[in-house]
């Protein structure tokens, strides 16, 4: 996929293993050293200017690849392309130029910034780094990213904690911008946040995105919202993705019975439109312990013994849509 | 299965209300302030019924939950009248409080880490709840601690009793706390944001386990969440609080297609819609108001695109609009129009 022309991100067989901590216990009994398998190759490509939206429950990855994508975790095989340079190999003033134009914003604003640091001053640190401006240059730059983001000018010589949940993840965003970035990495940007300051901030990343031509990868768990701002949606599950397709067409035709049963078990607004019948039976599995051949096929309506067996590959099922399910909800184009 | 049992509202109820709560007052003393976290809220449950409470952080929807059952602890101040099954639990002795609590009405919260006992089994802490609240010998307790855990879905059910509840992941947890909470035959369950630290096909199983049970054990149900889409699925009918006030309340099917309180208009616009694909959604402008600086009127005016200067003069009282329907919204006509 990553030969995909224009793309500015190709991931290709990304994976990544975390060795569980010990106790004493543990070691005392024989126990064996525990891997958590986040990532298991995980491959997708982004093209500049699109949203992708990546979905999933906990454990399937997300924050892990996103982690991977700003280089806060190395995976340990896989590749990152970022306008066709090697991401993984980059040092030095590279380094520091692919993570101006790469930047993230995390779900809890009140630890990603530092709370000893005004605003301003947390502003001031990004611009000054990269040296983007220099003397009053700096401040009136400060005043043009707080109005970007829709705050009051005074914010600058404020503190974090003197802020709401959704100010502070505005603060969070004019942070990210401040750096003039190309592509925004935002994990779960406004799960903590009440639905009514929600929307603004959906708004604002919208809003922001046509002025300044961004490039998003909005990884959330919240699937209305993945299908409200994205152009199109991963869906993962126990580090890999399981589907990959434009939003409209994977929302009104999954073709991975996942996918399928997440959109079913997404609560409706609809009130007269109520199930009885649980969405998918079983629990989600431990990533410590991924079943064999598909790691859905416990849960899933439609497996045979040839998903307990062999690992569905990511596969194209007609142009754009890709799934990695033996028995998938949609035909194959011949 | 039932899902719109006979609806009741305010004082002109058909059936007699299971539990009636009146002129609920709850204030806390704070570093800046006291502040009113509930202001004069009512609400009725009927036999077999599910209420919705929903409402944003701070809007008084969990702290009503609890000073149901008397969980606010000094500083804290209530006032108003619970009237369970014709007795008033305010007033109640604590012994006697006691018997109700966990008995005749059972609670689950939000993190079963927290609410369940870490040192304790899940088998003992259900065994304990059936001892304190029924007559069973101790091998049918254990029998129907067995019964409990396979009732609410836990697989391998005798096996786990004897599980601590770190062993168990977070849908089993819950489940494991439902099933405490149904040890007594509770004839009420509340339940604060019950799935809201779950994942979706989790919290999915789990609402449908709640639901199955109203069914089969004939038990009200209150649901605190703030998520529309669970209200929407689950419950018949809906209060929404706002800085401590219900501003409207109505059946389910009524509020969520024909809303009459500016605020629930705006929540409903805010989640978003299938067909406004990357479009700017109708958020709500501004913050929810600090609980110590209330405007004296309608504590949504200063948000609010309907209001007018008579908003702010005194807070809007809940009109009934029909039997079932009432709204604090001195503009609900243009609400009408607007939807």
């Amino acid at each position: 996929m990553n030969a995909e022309t224009g793309a500015l991100i190709a991931v290709s067989d990304l994976a990544m293993q975390f060795a569980r901590k010990r106790s004493a216990a543990d070691r005392l009994a024989g126990r064996p050293q525990q891997i958590v398998h986040a990532l298991n190759g995980v491959s997708f490509a982004v093209k500049r200017g699109e949203t992708l939206g990546i979905v999933g429950e906990s454990g399937c990855g997300k924050s892990t690849l996103a982690r991977c994508l700003v280089r806060l975790h190395r995976p340990q095989t896989g590749r990152i392309d970022y306008a066709g340079k090697d991401v993984l190999a980059l040092e030095g003033a590279a380094r520091r130029a692919y993570h101006r134009r790469v930047q993230m914003v995390f779900q809890d604003p009140y630890s990603s910034l530092n709370p000893r640091m005004t605003v301003g001053q947390a502003l001031a640190e990004a611009i000054r780094f990269h040296r983007l401006r220099e003397g009053a240059g700096v401040a009136a730059r400060i005043a043009e990213l707080l109005d970007l983001v829709r705050l009051p000018s005074d914010t600058a010589e404020r503190y974090p904690h003197e802020f709401s949940g959704g100010q502070r993840q505005r603060i969070g965003i004019a942070r990210a911008l401040a750096v003039e970035p190309e592509c925004l990495i935002a994990d779960e940007l406004v799960s903590a946040l009440d639905v009514s300051v929600q929307a603004q901030v959906i708004n604002l990343l919208l809003e922001l995105q046509e002025r300044l031509h961004l490039t998003v990868l909005f990884i959330a768990h919240d699937l209305r919202l993945v299908r409200h701002i994205s152009h199109r949606v991963a869906v993962m599950y126990l580090g890999a993705i399981v589907e990959l397709a434009e939003t409209e067409r994977l929302f009104s035709a999954p073709a991975h019975p996942y996918t399928a049963a997440l959109l079913k078990a997404a609560p409706e607004l609809d009130p007269t439109r109520r199930s009885t019948v649980d969405a998918v039976r079983g629990e989600l599995p431990s990533p410590i312990d991924i079943p064999s051949g598909c790691p859905f096929h416990p849960r899933c309506p439609r497996a045979v013994e040839r998903c307990r067996i062999e690992p569905p590959e990511l596969r194209e099922l007609e142009p754009g849509r890709h799934a990695a399910c033996h028995l998938p909800l949609i035909a194959a184009a011949s | 299965m039932n899902l719109m049992p006979a609806s009741v509202t305010g004082t002109e109820t058909l059936t007699e209300p299971l539990l009636s709560v009146r002129g609920l007052r709850i204030a806390f003393g704070s570093a800046r302030g006291a502040l009113t976290a509930v202001d004069g809220v009512d609400l009725d449950v009927a036999p077999g019924e599910v209420l919705g409470i929903a409402g944003e952080s701070g809007s008084g929807k969990s702290v009503t939950l609890r000073a149901i059952l008397g969980l606010i602890r000094p500083p804290g101040q209530v006032a108003g009248r619970v009237l369970w099954r014709g007795r008033d639990l305010m007033t109640l002795p604590e012994r006697e409080l006691r018997r109700v609590r966990g008995g005749e009405i059972g609670i689950i919260f939000q993190e079963p880490m927290t609410a369940l006992n870490p040192v304790l089994t899940v088998g003992t802490q259900i065994r304990e709840n059936l001892k304190e609240h029924t007559t069973l010998d101790a091998a049918a307790r254990q029998a129907r601690a067995i019964e409990l855990m396979d009732h609410v879905g836990i697989p391998a059910a005798k096996a786990r009793l004897d599980d601590y509840p770190h062993q168990f992941s977070g849908g089993m947890r819950q489940r494991a706390m439902i099933a405490i909470a149904l040890a007594s035959n509770p004839k009420l369950l509340l339940a604060d944001e019950p799935t809201t630290a779950l994942d979706v096909t989790i919290q999915d199983q789990i609402l449908k386990l709640i639901l199955r049970l109203r069914s089969e054990m004939n038990m009200s149900v209150v649901l605190v969440t703030h998520d529309l889409g669970v209200i929407a699925q689950t419950c018949d009918r809906l209060a929404v609080m706002y800085a401590g006030r219900v501003v409207e309340t109505g059946p389910v099917a009524t509020l969520f297609k024909a809303p009459r309180h500016a605020y629930t208009l705006g929540l409903l616009n805010s989640v978003p819609r299938a067909d406004l694909v990357r479009q700017p959604l109708n958020s709500i402008s501004g913050q929810p108001p600090l609980l110590f600086q209330l405007p004296h009127g309608c504590a949504f005016a200063p948000r609010c695109r309907f209001a007018t200067d008579s908003c702010n003069a005194t807070k809007p009282p809940l009109i009934a609009l029909d039997a079932e329907h009432r709204t604090a919204c001195i503009h609900h006509g243009e609400v009408a129009k607007a939807t």
